[in-house]
């Protein structure tokens, strides 16, 4: 029973808080993410979505509390460790490298599995094996006209869509999305969400979201939080039916 | 271009001690080499040590010693020098690499007074003297580098020279390698931004270690190879006051270019030599050069041109 349970699961929180310094930004959270599932999490500004992502990748310590991912206790790792496991996140500023190209970027991710990221008497060269994977990754976002540009100079929703290929380069069993469309005119959104579905084909997706219509379209389950607690879950229509959620998220946001 | 360049600057580094003054450009290339090894800690990494003068000065003494005392050629002294600097730069590591931005300042700058007081009292040191005398010895047992020729009427030490021309473009070598590599790579990552490194699965701390020691040996081969070139290891050497100068030769030169901290370092050198007969006035004259060119050239020399060459034709670049 409880074999068939993890398996089901692929990561679980149990009863996760953290406390900053008397001040509780999450509280007592019990999250199930369902293997192969896009699942969205919501609430109001300030309702602890970030910090619940920087509990999982252990960007930040928990006060008390577990995570388990693939039924594996994962709550005392370091997060280079999480990220080995196959739990790659991004962030809701935009995380790229600004000063190189996104083709060096996107091979940064790739040279880990290289393992040769010690190595420091071997030329650049013998990265070119990554070449073509890199290329097929920023080809996948659309990226691959500007791969030799300067970041730094690239649009904003082009930046996000190079993360997400950075992220993709892992081949990440389980991607956490901070906000991946934040910012971003109609078209981006349009765009990003269309990415998402597609990456998502053989993987778990766990993301932070405020557009509600992204939301409705992409996530096969749904938690609100709400101060730091859950208030709700489930699938988008009994989510957008539940009375306290209107009340408190999106009564603010259709009203 | 770029390999007519490097030609170019290799034919000038055999020609130099025809036309200068060969203690000169030998000490020019041994803060040349220093800066470089600096650099690749806070142009690459982005960390600014301040106690940089703990292992250059650390090694001359190391390297001092042992061919004085122990009749090391002097090619094993450098070796060992740079070993020793190595180690030393592996211990401050340990204890640094966790810190971040001024508090890392802050403490290499205290490990390498550590030292600095080891330097002054311990009783193989020599004291406020320094150590004196240290042979040049013989290379491979075989060439004597003390040797000086005399072409046309000037004395000129050529053994030493291309002994410290050769150890000089080896470090350089393995600086401009490391920049290249797959190491270092992931090291411009992480000072472009390091969280996102760590949630790549980059063991960040692990990697700055590395770099640290490897900086801290190269540092380390410069000031053992200064020992036998001024046959002296002094406390100058491990001051602050050294860390200071290889803070200011590489932003003068250009943080994060390969040859900015060779121009920073030889321009300081130059400086110095020019202005010695001001006495304590070079200080304020380095000083006030050092703000101009702040002011005006942000990115360094090296830096400014290397911006001016990338502005241009939009795209492509390196
Ligand atoms: N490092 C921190 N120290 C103190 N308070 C924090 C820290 N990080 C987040 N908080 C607080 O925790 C609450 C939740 O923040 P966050 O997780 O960023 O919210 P969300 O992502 O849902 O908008 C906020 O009130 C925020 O001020
Ligand atoms: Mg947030």
């Amino acid at each position: 029973m409880t074999v068939a349970m993890s398996a089901e699961y692929i990561l679980e929180t149990r009863d996760l808080t953290k406390d900053f310094s008397g001040f509780t930004a999450v509280s007592e959270v019990n999250l199930k993410v369902r293997k192969g599932s896009i699942h969205a999490l919501i609430g109001p500004n300030g309702a602890g979505k970030t910090t619940v992502f920087n509990l999982l990748t252990k960007f930040l310590i928990p006060s008390s509390g577990s995570i388990l991912f693939k039924g594996k206790d994962i709550t005392r790792e370091k997060p280079a460790d999480v990220a080995l496991r196959g739990i790659i996140r991004s962030f809701q500023i935009s995380a790229v490298f600004p000063k190189l190209s996104p083709f060096e970027n996107v091979r940064i991710a790739l040279q880990r599995r290289l393992g040769t990221c010690y190595h420091f008497w071997k030329p650049v060269s013998s990265l070119d094996i990554l070449t073509e994977r890199a290329f097929e990754l920023l080809d996948s976002v659309g990226l691959k006209e500007l791969a030799h540009h300067h970041t730094e100079e690239l649009a904003y929703g082009q930046k996000r869509a190079l993360e997400i290929a950075t992220t993709l380069a892992l081949d990440p069993e389980l991607m956490l999305l901070d906000e991946p469309t934040q910012g971003m005119g109609a078209e981006d959104v349009g765009k990003i969400t269309e990415l998402v579905r597609k990456v998502a084909q053989n993987r778990t997706i766990l993301m932070v979201e405020h557009n509600l219509k992204v939301v409705a379209s992409l996530a096969d389950r749904i938690t609100v939080l709400q101060r730091g607690s859950i208030l709700a879950e489930g699938e988008y229509d009994e989510v957008s039916r539940n009375p306290q959620v209107m009340e408190a998220y999106m009564g603010s946001v259709h009203a | 271009m770029n390999r007519k360049l490097w030609a170019a600057l290799f034919l000038a580094g055999l020609a130099a001690p025809f036309l200068i003054y060969p203690v000169f450009v030998m000490q020019l290339l041994c803060f040349a080499l220093f800066a470089c090894a600096f650099n690749l800690l806070i142009g690459y990494t982005g960390l600014l040590s301040f106690g940089h003068a703990a292992f250059f000065g650390g090694a001359a003494y190391v390297t001092g010693y042992l061919v004085k005392n122990a009749g090391l050629t002097p090619e094993l002294g450098v070796i060992v020098g740079t070993l020793a600097a190595g180690l030393m730069g592996y211990i401050f590591g340990i204890l640094t690499i966790r810190r971040q931005g001024i508090y890392f300042a802050m403490i290499t700058l205290a490990l390498a007074q550590v030292i600095y007081f080891i330097a002054l009292k311990a009783p193989f040191t020599g004291g406020e003297d320094g150590l004196q005398d240290v042979p040049r010895g013989m290379f491979l047992g075989l060439v004597d580098l003390g040797h000086t020729y005399h072409v046309a009427g000037k004395p000129l030490e050529l053994n030493l020279y291309y002994f410290v021309f050769i150890i000089f473009c080896i470090g350089f070598w393995i600086i401009h390698r490391a920049i290249h590599s797959p190491f270092g790579q992931i090291l411009k990552a992480i000072r472009e931004n390091e969280p996102r490194a760590i949630s790549l699965g980059y063991k960040v701390e692990r990697l700055k270690l590395l770099a640290f020691v490897i900086s801290a040996s190269l540092a380390g081969t410069a000031g053992a190879t200064k020992s036998l070139v001024f046959q002296l290891a002094s406390l100058t050497d491990v001051s602050w006051h050294t860390s200071g100068e290889v803070v200011l030769m590489t932003l003068l030169g250009g943080l994060g270019t390969v040859l900015g901290p060779v121009v920073g370092a030889f321009t300081v050198v130059a400086l110095q030599a020019e202005l010695s007969a001001f006495g304590s006035w070079v200080t304020v004259v380095i000083g006030v050069t050092f703000v101009v060119c702040v002011l005006s050239f942000r990115r360094g020399f090296v830096g400014e041109v290397l911006e001016k060459i990338r502005t241009r034709p939009p795209g492509q670049n390196d």
